[in-house]
């Protein structure tokens, strides 16, 4: 018989409020979207939806280390990293809805979640462009004489970019408090990184800059946790920028236009990398170590579900914004109608 | 009051700027140690410090994306990209995001910045040294698109666009930068943005002009008044976007003739939009089509050819003669 793993081992430095925590996020990020799926294909939502599903751990084990007064900025499929930031899941389905009463007042979108008060600087469309927005976002808090950091997350399709190059050296040459959060989900689109990069282990890149730089597993959230939670310390206390490659993968396809996936990569692949879901494992784990119970998880899942359940309710409910927003927010004291 | 060229004012105003506000930053390239390719970041960094004059690396798009970035905290940057023609590189920092941070996040974040860009003819050189591109600025909504006419309009538009809370694309016209010394006031002063200026009355014409074409325009006039007699009101747009249709109107209105000058090529260029916003505004008045004296449809022919692109005194004069025959 196998000698026992010691219990603590299994989730090492993590008590039952943590573990209760991260567990929730991600289940909070997994049902959210499941929901923004279904409403998309209502018609619901527009446009494009470009979903996280299994990439959660990222998002939550960084964002488990940051404090509220520290930023975060990312792309497209920032659904996640908004969510662990903080923001409100109501006004956050408002939003993917279009809706008045959403984040930006139903102007940005899924791609475009903006939450000051949680100091969420904004999903962006444009692939690697919101990289120097990152290191100014940095360069601002050391010129202040602050001592917040900058959590940046992007996929691997940022790093052909010229901006993704530009940043690295920015940061390296100006010792800015910014973590770059590569998230390689493996596929830029239908590319898979064997097809765009010429170096596929990203992180070596930030050694090129001589930029601190890891691989970790990004479907263990508490690895994820303890890299970000290094480079962060690094940043707060010296203003170390880092580059952090977290190997992940996306269960759907690159949008619900594509909500397969299957033609630039197999179901084999996808069905071995489902394996790794980042939830499934931490719930195993938490409840192997006796962190949780049975009944805590079902109550976790109850309350989360609950609270989707009042997202979805709240978008629904909120009305379309007004005709006459068109013309706001344009330029401070400028009305642009004609 | 002192007299000083466009590169002095300006650089007046920057050193009152910053004097004034401690979030004002100066960032691009060169601008540092060596004070800018035509000096007018001269000595801010012996003054100011390195780290709010900052020599960027040789990255267009890595400056005004990190402009953004500060902006979005609090800052307010002042970047200088050396010729407007090497813009494209952080084009779509500037259409995708310094121009719609505050629309995107319905004015919960904006980019108090100012991206200045010396553009047009005037240093004898190729494409993008030579080049006028305000109609790409002009055409993107929550931008403004500002090109000061001399001296004492630069010193006064670049000190109200970095105060202005709006991201403000600042054009300095090369031809000008020594061209003459104004009387610029010892005070700091400002012009409000969106406003054109009268620069000449007149009653039987509107020449509509800005930046260098100001002067251009302005000796134009002088040529109609003693060799045909013709009294020419002369408008300086000061601010391309957003568009000071009233003033247009009301001098068109009174003349009933306009033609309209500028270094851009013609096709969709700001002669469009003005001509098509006195048509609005102003079509029962008219006694002629308006016209428009512009660079041809064109890549910039290069410094041998340059006086036959951008417009001088001869084809504005022509082109007065035409509408006022009409």
């Amino acid at each position: 018989m196998a000698k026992p793993v010691p219990r603590e081992s299994l989730v090492p430095g993590v008590d039952a409020g943590l573990a209760r925590r991260l567990l929730g996020e991600m289940l909070l990020i997994r049902r959210f979207e499941e929901k923004a799926a279904e409403a998309y294909t209502l018609g619901k939502i527009g446009g494009f939806l470009h979903l996280y599903i299994g990439e959660e751990a990222v998002a939550v084990g960084a964002t488990s280390v940051l404090r509220p007064d520290d930023f975060a900025i990312s792309a497209y499929r920032e659904h996640g990293h908004c969510l662990a930031k903080g923001a409100d899941p109501r006004r956050m389905m408002a939003e993917l809805y279009g809706r008045r009463d959403g984040l930006s007042k139903g102007k940005g979108g899924s791609m475009h979640l903006f939450d000051r008060s949680v100091n969420f600087l904004g999903g962006h469309a444009i692939v690697g462009s919101h990289l120097p927005v990152a290191a100014g976002v940095g360069f601002a808090i050391k010129y202040q004489g602050g001592d917040q950091v900058v959590v940046c997350y992007f996929g691997d399709g940022a790093v052909p970019q010229g901006e993704f190059h530009e940043s690295m050296n920015l940061v390296a040459l100006w010792k800015l408090p910014v973590v770059y959060l590569c998230e390689n989900n493996r596929y830029a689109m239908g590319t898979s990184t064997e097809r765009a990069l010429a170096q596929t282990e990203i992180w070596k890149f930030g050694q090129t800059y001589g930029i601190p730089s890891e691989r970790v597993d990004g479907m263990d959230v508490l690895a994820v946790r303890e890299a970000v939670g290094r480079a962060v310390a690094r940043a707060r206390a010296a203003s170390t920028p880092a580059l952090i490659e977290a190997d992940t993968y996306r269960f759907r396809g690159h949008s619900m236009r594509d909500p397969a996936g299957a033609v630039y990569r197999t179901r084999e692949e996808v069905e071995r990398e489902k394996q790794r879901d980042p939830i499934v494992l931490f719930r195993a784990r938490v409840l192997a170590a006796g962190l949780l119970a049975e009944d805590d998880v079902r109550a976790i899942e109850k309350d989360v579900s609950d609270r989707i359940d009042e997202a979805v309710a709240f978008a629904d409910a909120s009305p379309e914004p007004p005709a006459e927003w068109l013309f706001t927010d344009i330029y401070t004291d400028i009305s642009t109608e004609a | 009051m002192p007299k000083l060229n466009m590169v002095k004012a300006l650089n007046t105003a920057l050193f009152e700027e910053m004097a004034r506000d401690p979030d004002v930053l100066v960032l691009g390239e060169d601008v540092g140690v060596d004070g800018g390719v035509f000096r007018v970041t001269d000595d801010l960094q012996r003054k100011f410090g390195s780290q709010r004059v900052i020599d960027s690396p040789l990255a267009e798009a890595g400056i005004i994306g990190t402009a953004v970035g500060m902006a979005l905290y609090g800052l307010k940057p002042i970047c200088e990209i050396q010729f407007s023609g090497f813009a494209f590189q952080c084009f779509h920092q500037i259409e995708n995001h310094a121009a719609r941070y505050r629309s995107r996040s319905q004015g919960r974040f904006h980019c108090q910045m100012v991206i200045r860009m010396p553009y047009g003819g005037g240093v004898r050189a190729l494409e993008h040294h030579t080049e006028s591109e305000e109609q790409f600025y002009a055409h993107i909504p929550g931008l403004k698109m500002v090109i000061p006419s001399g001296p004492r309009t630069a010193r006064a538009l670049l000190a109200a666009a970095i105060r202005d809370p709006d991201p403000v694309i600042f054009f300095e016209a090369k031809a000008l930068y020594h061209a003459a010394k104004e009387d610029v006031p010892d005070e700091s002063e400002t012009l409000p943005l969106g406003r054109a200026q009268v620069a000449r009355e007149g009653g039987d014409l509107t020449l509509i002009a800005y930046g260098a074409m100001l002067r251009v325009a302005l000796e134009a006039a002088d040529v109609l008044q003693t060799e045909d007699g013709a009294s020419v009101e002369v408008l300086d747009l000061l601010t391309i976007s957003p568009l000071d249709r009233a003033t247009l109107v009301a001098s068109v209105a009174k003349t009933g003739r306009a033609v309209v000058v500028h270094e851009a090529p013609r096709s969709f260029g700001p002669g469009a939009e003005i001509a098509a916003s006195i048509m609005d505004g102003a079509f029962l008045s008219l006694e002629a089509p308006v016209r428009r004296v512009t660079a041809y449809d064109v890549a910039f022919a290069g410094f041998a050819r340059e006086k036959a692109t951008v417009p001088d005194v001869p084809r504005v004069v022509a082109a007065a003669r035409e509408t006022l025959a009409f």
